[in-house]
C-alpha cells in the first residue's frame, strides 16, 4: 500500500491536510487510530479567531496580540501568516457548511475572546470544534479520500535521511502493516495525558510527536505547557473561556472579583497564562475554596446561558451537580495544551529547507498541536489554536502534495517486507514480556501525578529536577513493563503501552526545555527566575532525542518582523 | 462507594467463542460515571477488557454502550443514577451492530448508511465571495442536529432496524436534515426523493427509542418526522408513507375514529391488486379472531365530532 500524500491523525488539522493535498492533484490516505470524528478537535468550545477585513476589522492587531499573548516567543512571520490568512479560511469553512452564529443581519456573528481587545472570535454555540470537526468530515466523505482508521502508527520509516512511509497496525486485526508514501504529515494532537489530571482525551497521548522526534526532528518550546483557567475539581474537565468572554467572573473565597488586582484592564479576559497564574495564587495564598476559585455566570441570566453557553451548563450539571443559572462553579487551573511541538516551517515542513542548523528529516511534515511552527510561543491564546489547525493543515498540505510530486521518479525505495518484519518482532517482543506486578497504567499515573505536581503554573529547579529523575526512572522500568493481554484483535492494552512509550519521550523532552529556560515567560513561570529575560532567553529551546542518552539541546533566534518585544501586561 | 458492574465480554479469539457475564467490583466516588468504573476495571483489573473511549466529557462519541438494557454514554451515565443503591449494573455492547471484542462494536454500517445520505452541503452555482447570508434563527435551530455525536446509541436501541436491517436509522436521517433545513443547501428535492424510497424516512415505527437515548437531545425521531412533512410539501405524496398519513387525516374527519381496515385499503390503493392479495391471509386472520369490525365502519361515529372538525379547521387555518 503507498501513496503521494500520507497524512497521520484526522482531526482538523488532518482532515484539512488531506484535503489541501488531494485538491493539490496527490494520491491520499488518511490515517488514524480513531475514526476522524472522534478526534479531539472536538473538545475545543469556545470558538475561532479572524480578523475580517472587509467589515473593519485588522488582521495586524490580531497578529501584534498574537505576538503579546506569546509572551514575545512566538516567530513573527508565521503569525503574520496565521493572522493575514484567517479571514479567508473562516470564509472558506463556512462554505463548506459550518453553521456559524450569526447577527441579525444574517452575516457572521463574534464573541470576545481573552487577550483580545476586539470581538472576532468565530463561533457555533459553545461547540465550536465539533461542529467545524464533522463538518471537515462531511468533506472528506465528500472527496473520496482514502480513510484508515482505527489504524494505530508504530514507527516512522527513512530511507537515507527521507522519510518513506510508517509502520502502522490496523487494531481491528492485529496486523502490522507498511505504508507507503512520498511525504508524510503527523497531525496527531496534543500530549495532555502526559499530565494527570487534564483536559484532553485520553487519546493524547503525543504520538506523532515522539515519532517525529524519534526520527530526527527536533521538539521545541516544549516547556511551553498551557494551563487553562476554568477546569473542573474532580475529572480535569473543561469548562470553556466562552464563559468569560459572554461575561462570567472569577471570584475567591471572599466573593471578591480577584482579577482587578492582577489585570485592570483586561480582568478576566487577560491572557490565559495571566489569569491561571492569579488564580493558582489566590489558591496557594488561602483565598481559594478546596484547591478551586469560583466561576460564576448567574448574572448572565438564565435564558442567555442555555442558549450561548448551553454545553458547559450541561457539563456543570453532568459532572459537577452545579446548575450553573443557580450558582457558581468551583474550577481551577489545568493542563490543556502544548505550544511546542515538532519544529516546523512555515509550510510545516520538519527540517531545515533554508539552511538554518537544526537538521530534521525531510518528506515530513507536522500541523497543529503536534507541530511548533512557532505560533503561539509561550502561551496560546484562546481561538487560536482552531485557526492554527485550518490555516496551517492547509499549509502543510499544499507543500507535502509538491514534495512529492518533486521526488516521484528519484527511485526512493518505499518501505517493505524488511521493515515489516523489524517491527513485528519488536511488537511480538513486547506482546511476550515476563508477567511483573508492573503496569502501563500504574506507571502512567505516576508520570501523569509527576509532571502535574512538578511542571504546573509554578515551577522551580528543585521540583523540576524530582521530575526529570522520575522520568528516568519510568523510561527505565518501561523497557519491562507487561501487556497483559496476548490477543490480536482489539488489542488496546497493546495500543496504551505503545501510547506510554510516546508519552515518555514527551515528558523527556518538556523537562529538558524547562529545566534550561532559566526565566520566566509565557507558561514558563519559575519560581526561582520571576522575570523575563529577554537578553539571554529570547530564543526557542529545540530538544533532540538521543536514543536511551539524556536528549541534546540547541537553540534558535525567535524571529522578529515588526512587533519589538515590550513589558506585557493586561 | 463500591460500585458492581456486570460486563457481558466477548473474545474472537478465545477458546470458547461465545459471549459471557463477568462481574467486577472497584472503588468509586460519587461523581464517578460507568465509563469511569468501566476504566478502572480496565486499569487494575482486566487490562484485556476492551471499550472505546476518550473525551470523558459526552463530546467524542466513543463510548456508546447498553447500560441495564438501555443506549447510552458510559462517560454521560452517573453511576448514582442508575445504581443509587450499589446495585450491580449491567454493561453491554451497543445493539444493532455487529460485536467486535467485549464493549467494541463494528460502526461499518453506521458510517455506510451516514455516507449514503450524501452527507455534504450541496450548492448550485459559484460559492458568494464572502460567506452565505442567512437568518439567526435558522442557523441556530441547525445547533439542535449539529449537536449529534455519532455516538450511535439511536441506532442501537431503534426498534425498526431490528426488524429491518436496510433502514437508513435515525442518526444518518438526523444528518439528513440537517442539510434540508439548513436555507445555504440547494439539494432538498433530491434528497427528499431519495429518503423517500424503501428505508427510508417512512420505515421509522415513531417508537420515540431514539429520542429517550440520545444523549446530545438531538431528537432524531422529531427530524425524521419533519422530513416527512417536507417531502410530502414538496409533492412527494405518491408513497405508502405518505397515503397512509393522509389517508389516516381523511378518515379521522370523517369519523372521529380511526378505521384500520379503510386505512389499510386507502394506504395500499384498492386496484393494488397483487398488495391486496397479499394480505388477505392476514384479513382473513383477523376476522377469525374478532378483530375486523366489520359492521361498525359503516355506521359509528363518535360523539363530539363537531369538537374534531373544530380541531381541523383550527390546523388548516394556522397552514
Amino acid at each position: 500500500m503507498d501513496f503521494d500524500v500520507l497524512v497521520v491523525g484526522a482531526g482538523l488539522a488532518g482532515m484539512r491536510a488531506a484535503l489541501a493535498a488531494q485538491q493539490a492533484g496527490s494520491d491520499v490516505a488518511i490515517l488514524s487510530k480513531v475514526h476522524p470524528v472522534r478526534s479531539h478537535s472536538n473538545a475545543a468550545q469556545g470558538g475561532i479567531n479572524a480578523a475580517l477585513t472587509d467589515r473593519g476589522d485588522d488582521w495586524e492587531e490580531h497578529g501584534y496580540e498574537t505576538v503579546k499573548g506569546s509572551d514575545y516567543l512566538g516567530d513573527q512571520d508565521a503569525i503574520e501568516i496565521l493572522a493575514e490568512e484567517a479571514g479567508g479560511e473562516i470564509i472558506t469553512l463556512e462554505h463548506m457548511g459550518v453553521i456559524f452564529s450569526r447577527n441579525e443581519e444574517g452575516y457572521l456573528g463574534t464573541r470576545r475572546f481573552g487577550g483580545q481587545q476586539r470581538a472576532r472570535t468565530f463561533f457555533v454555540s459553545d461547540f465550536t470544534g465539533q461542529a467545524l470537526l464533522h463538518v471537515m468530515f462531511e468533506q472528506l466523505l465528500k472527496s473520496g479520500v482514502r480513510v484508515l482508521d482505527e489504524w494505530f502508527v508504530t514507527s516512522l520509516v527513512t530511507h537515507e535521511g527521507i522519510c518513506t512511509g510508517v509502520t502502522a497496525l490496523e487494531i481491528r486485526t492485529g496486523q502490522l502493516h507498511t505504508v507507503g508514501a512520498r511525504s508524510v504529515i503527523l497531525a496527531t494532537g496534543g500530549l495532555g495525558r502526559v499530565f494527570e489530571p487534564s483536559t484532553n482525551g485520553l487519546i493524547c497521548s503525543g504520538d506523532g510527536m515522539s515519532l517525529g522526534y524519534r526520527a530526527g526532528v527536533p521538539l521545541m518550546d516544549m516547556e511551553m505547557v498551557q494551563y487553562h483557567p476554568t477546569t473542573l475539581k474532580g475529572n480535569g474537565l473543561l469548562i470553556s473561556e466562552a464563559a468569560r468572554g459572554e461575561g462570567a467572573h472569577l471570584l475567591n473565597a471572599d466573593g471578591e472579583r480577584f482579577m482587578q488586582r492582577y489585570a485592570p484592564n483586561m480582568l478576566e479576559l487577560a491572557s490565559r497564562d495571566v489569569v491561571s497564574r492569579a488564580e493558582q495564587t489566590e489558591i496557594n495564598e488561602g483565598r481559594g475554596i478546596d484547591g478551586c476559585v469560583l466561576l460564576d455566570c448567574r448574572h448572565l441570566g438564565r435564558d442567555f446561558i442555555l442558549d450561548k453557553l448551553h454545553q458547559i451548563h450541561e457539563e456543570g450539571m453532568t459532572y459537577a451537580n452545579v446548575d450553573l443559572t443557580k450558582e457558581p462553579i468551583p474550577i481551577r487551573p489545568g493542563m490543556h495544551y502544548q505550544m511546542g511541538g515538532l519544529k516546523t516551517d512555515i509550510d510545516g515542513r520538519c527540517w531545515d529547507e533554508l539552511g538554518g542548523g537544526w537538521g530534521g528529516v525531510r518528506g515530513l511534515f507536522a500541523a497543529g498541536e503536534a507541530a511548533c511552527v512557532s505560533l503561539h510561543g509561550g502561551n496560546r491564546l484562546g481561538a487560536n489554536s482552531l485557526l492554527d489547525t485550518v490555516v496551517f493543515g492547509r499549509r502543510s498540505g499544499v507543500a507535502a502534495a509538491a514534495f512529492a510530486k518533486n521526488v516521484i521518479g528519484q527511485g526512493i525505495p518505499l518501505p517493505g517486507s524488511e521493515e515489516q518484519a523489524k517491527e513485528e518482532t519488536r511488537i511480538d517482543a513486547l506482546l511476550s514480556r515476563a508477567a511483573s506486578a508492573e503496569s502501563v497504567a500504574g506507571m502512567r499515573l505516576e508520570m501523569g501525578e509527576v509532571m502535574n505536581e512538578n511542571l504546573a503554573v509554578f515551577r522551580d529547579e528543585a521540583g523540576m529536577k524530582v521530575a526529570f529523575e522520575k522520568i528516568k526512572d519510568l523510561q527505565q522500568r518501561y523497557r519491562s513493563v507487561p501487556v497483559k493481554n496476548s490477543g490480536k484483535i482489539f488489542n488496546t492494552s497493546l495500543i496504551f503501552a505503545l501510547e506510554l512509550g510516546f508519552m515518555l519521550d514527551c515528558a523527556e523532552s518538556i523537562v529538558t526545555g524547562a529545566l534550561q529556560r532559566k526565566e520566566s515567560r509565557g507558561a514558563h513561570t519559575r519560581i526561582d527566575f520571576p522575570d523575563r529575560n529577554d537578553e539571554e532567553w529570547m530564543k526557542h529551546i529545540l530538544v533532540y532525542h538521543q536514543g536511551s542518552e539524556t536528549p541534546r539541546t540547541s537553540t534558535l533566534p525567535v524571529v522578529i518582523t515588526r512587533w519589538e518585544p515590550q513589558v506585557r501586561s493586561y | 462507594m463500591k460500585t458492581s458492574l456486570r460486563v457481558k465480554r466477548y473474545n474472537p479469539e478465545g477458546d470458547d467463542q461465545g459471549t459471557y457475564f463477568e462481574e467486577f467490583t472497584v472503588d468509586m466516588e460519587e461523581y464517578n460515571t460507568v465509563l469511569d468504573a468501566l476504566i478502572a476495571v480496565r486499569e487494575y483489573e482486566d487490562e484485556s477488557l476492551a471499550v472505546r473511549c476518550s473525551c470523558r466529557g459526552s463530546i467524542c462519541g466513543s463510548c456508546g454502550i447498553r447500560v441495564n438494557g438501555n443506549g447510552a454514554l458510559a462517560c454521560k451515565t452517573k453511576i448514582l443514577s442508575v445504581a443509587p443503591n450499589e446495585e450491580v449494573i449491567t454493561v453491554e455492547p451497543m445493539g444493532n451492530m455487529p460485536v467486535l471484542r467485549d464493549l467494541v462494536t463494528d460502526m461499518t454500517p453506521f458510517w455506510d448508511k451516514l455516507r449514503g445520505v450524501e452527507p455534504w452541503l450541496q450548492v448550485q452555482g459559484p460559492e458568494p465571495e464572502s460567506e452565505y447570508v442567512a437568518s439567526a434563527d435558522a442557523m441556530t435551530h441547525l445547533n439542535g442536529v449539529m449537536s449529534c455525536i455519532m455516538c450511535g446509541v439511536c441506532v442501537s436501541d431503534c426498534t425498526s432496524l431490528e426488524v429491518f436491517d436496510q433502514f437508513v436509522g435515525p442518526a444518518a436521517l438526523a444528518k439528513a436534515y440537517r442539510f434540508v433545513a439548513d436555507p445555504r443547501d440547494e439539494a432538498d428535492l433530491s434528497r427528499l426523493e431519495a429518503l423517500n424510497e424503501p428505508g427510508g424516512i417512512w420505515d421509522c415505527t415513531r417508537c420515540m427509542a431514539c429520542v429517550q437515548v440520545c444523549p446530545k437531545g438531538v431528537a432524531p425521531m422529531e427530524r425524521i418526522m419533519k422530513l416527512r412533512d417536507a417531502a410530502i410539501e414538496a409533492g412527494f405524496k405518491n408513497t405508502p408513507g405518505a397515503r397512509h398519513a393522509e389517508v389516516f387525516t381523511e378518515i379521522i374527519k370523517q369519523d372521529g375514529h380511526l378505521d384500520e381496515t379503510m386505512l389499510t385499503v386507502g394506504t395500499i390503493g384498492l386496484f393494488n391488486v397483487s398488495r391486496m392479495m397479499s394480505l388477505l391471509p392476514i384479513a382473513v386472520r383477523a376476522l377469525i379472531h374478532g378483530k375486523l369490525p366489520l359492521m361498525y365502519p359503516f355506521t359509528h361515529v363518535v360523539s363530539g365530532m363537531t369538537q374534531i372538525r373544530k380541531i381541523f379547521d383550527h390546523v388548516e387555518a394556522k397552514k
